[in-house]
């Protein structure tokens, strides 16, 4: 389903986002991608949805070739791809239904059927007493439910989730990562991007961890894990490490892209 | 549907700026109203003028029925002469009662007697009419003649200039109109950057973006030009009696229905296409 073969991703800056990533995630698989702020975790979903597009390397989502896609075509793979994003980028100025509802309206969807959808995501995340509401008049789990439905209405076959849990009490964090595990046992694949160990430990999933940029750690099962032997490579400290950041530079800017 | 509903929502979230827009739309499209009506109504007084008679010669009292005949027959000879109309006494006397009706006064002192007989001549061809002219005045048959061309060609030239300098104004004020129009969906693609950019991450394509933009080029534009004809045509209509008064005799007013309603016509069409492309060339600027 998604395959990353030796990826870097380089900014202009000359620093290095991810450096020859690679790893592999089946169809219906819970990842948990895990590593501090900088680590290349959003870089990742920005690759997958072609939000930024990698230095070097092979990027296939779904049969297609992220590189070679065309222009025309991203928005085809965006509508394929749910993605709850870090700072949730929801719609201020419109209500929860009209957030939850866009991704519908932007495929076409006709109204009842777009209306009757986004009401039942709603009622599955929880949030349908809500639907009247700006986003503004919402607390933090309430705005990270909100995220996930409108993640969740076009039935997509991959769930990116970055730091869904972020800024939210352990209560409410294991409630959203209880949610994610529901969407995912219905065949959802879920990458999630998180740095909260306890809700790692929570789930027995699959890590990935990442640490500046490279491959430290992946739990997967052998049939999933990189062909290269990067893994071993990266959990010892990289001679290179030094010199990938310029002096002073604690880490990276995620938001530092080119698309 | 949605498209529509969407661009509805952003005029109403940024009133002041729709605001902008139509004032900047209904200022063009009302002086493209004042203009094609000031266009219309100086091509019908020149060509009432020209249908009228250009040369008027007034016989002499004594003058027989039998001269003004032969002299027909000569103006008629010279293959110039478009029209000949013959009033006689007793058709001015018509003519000056019918001109001064309301003033009995002025009915009570004249008889036919003292109203010369006429001759009214209109020519093929402008230049001839000089030729006519001396013809006439040459005759010992004729006591004055009048001669109207200056008033066509007067009228003519500046028709002319009028329509070189409102062609251009035109040209101007459109423009303007376009660069206005440019900015103002500029900046307001400017202020939803962050939720194009959202749009565009949940699977939104490029013309999902772009369409109500163009429609609000064309809602602004469409709005502009009903507003401009609206305030045109009211003046018109509220000075139509005094610009009657003013122009006695030449039929121009009340201006033609379906002219009117032609010229809204034609300007909702040019509003559409003016509207189109300034939000066009905005996207385009503005939405990469």
């Amino acid at each position: 389903m998604i395959r990353l073969t030796k990826v870097s991703k380089q900014f202009r800056t000359g620093v290095f986002a991810l450096s020859d990533i690679s790893f592999e995630v089946e169809k219906g698989e819970f990842v948990f991608l895990v590593g501090p702020t900088g680590s290349g975790k959003t870089t990742i979903f920005r690759l997958l949805t072609r939000e930024s597009l990698p230095t070097s390397g092979e990027v296939i989502v779904d049969n297609w070739d992220i590189v070679k896609l065309p222009g025309s075509k991203v928005s085809h793979l965006r509508k394929k791809i749910g993605v709850v994003f870090q700072d949730l980028k929801l719609l201020m100025d419109r209500t929860v239904f009209e957030n939850i509802i866009l991704p519908l309206e932007v495929s076409g969807i006709n109204a009842q059927a777009g209306k009757k959808i986004a009401e039942e995501v709603m009622d599955k995340v929880g949030i349908l007493s809500h639907k009247d509401k700006f986003p503004i008049q919402l607390s933090g789990g309430e705005l990270q439910r909100t995220a996930i439905a409108r993640a969740l209405t076009l039935e997509p076959d991959i769930l990116l989730a970055d730091e869904p849990t972020g800024n939210l009490d352990q209560v409410t964090a294991m409630e959203i990562v209880k949610l994610l595990s529901e969407i995912n046992k219905k065949g959802t694949t879920v990458i999630m991007a998180t740095h909260n160990e306890d809700i790692i430990k929570t789930l027995s999933k699959r890590i990935i961890v990442l640490n500046e940029g490279q491959l430290a750690k992946d739990t997967a099962p052998s049939h999933s894990r990189p062909k290269s032997d990067n893994i071993e490579k990266k959990e010892k400290k990289s001679p290179s490490e030094s010199r990938r950041y310029p002096e002073g530079h604690s880490g990276l800017k995620e938001e530092d892209e080119d698309f | 549907m949605k498209t529509f509903k969407t661009t509805w929502r952003n005029i109403r979230r940024s009133p002041y700026q729709a605001f902008a827009a139509v004032f900047v739309m209904t200022l063009t499209f009302l002086f493209i109203s004042f203009f094609t009506f000031l266009l219309y109504g100086s091509s019908k007084a020149i060509s009432y003028f020209e249908s009228r008679p250009q040369v008027t010669a007034f016989f002499k009292n004594e003058v027989k029925q039998a001269d003004i005949d032969s002299l027909k027959n000569d103006l008629n000879a010279t293959n110039k002469v478009a029209g000949i109309k013959f009033v006689s006494k007793q058709d001015a006397l018509e003519i000056y009662r019918e001109q001064n009706k309301n003033d009995p006064l002025l009915l009570e002192l004249v008889t036919a007697d003292i109203l010369p007989a006429s001759l009214e001549i209109s020519t093929i061809k402008i230049e001839d009419l000089a030729e006519i002219n001396n013809k006439l005045k040459e005759s010992p048959l004729v006591s004055e003649v009048v001669f109207q061309k200056d008033v066509v060609s007067v009228l003519t030239s500046w028709t002319n200039a009028l329509r070189t300098i409102g062609l251009g104004l035109i040209v101007v004020l459109s423009l303007v109109s376009i660069f206005i129009m440019v900015i103002i969906i500029g900046v307001k693609i400017s202020q939803k950057k962050q939720d194009i950019e959202i749009m565009r991450l949940i699977g939104a394509g490029g013309w999902y973006i772009r369409w109500p933009f163009i429609f609000e080029g064309i809602f602004y534009g469409s709005v502009g030009a009903i507003l401009g004809w609206l305030v045109s045509a009211g003046a018109l209509w509220y000075a139509t009696p005094f610009l009657s008064s003013f122009l006695k005799g030449i039929p121009i007013f009340p201006l033609p229905l379906v002219f009117l309603f032609g010229l809204l016509s034609m300007e909702i069409i040019v509003a559409v296409i003016l509207g189109t492309l300034s939000s066009f060339l905005a996207v385009l600027r503005y939405l990469k």
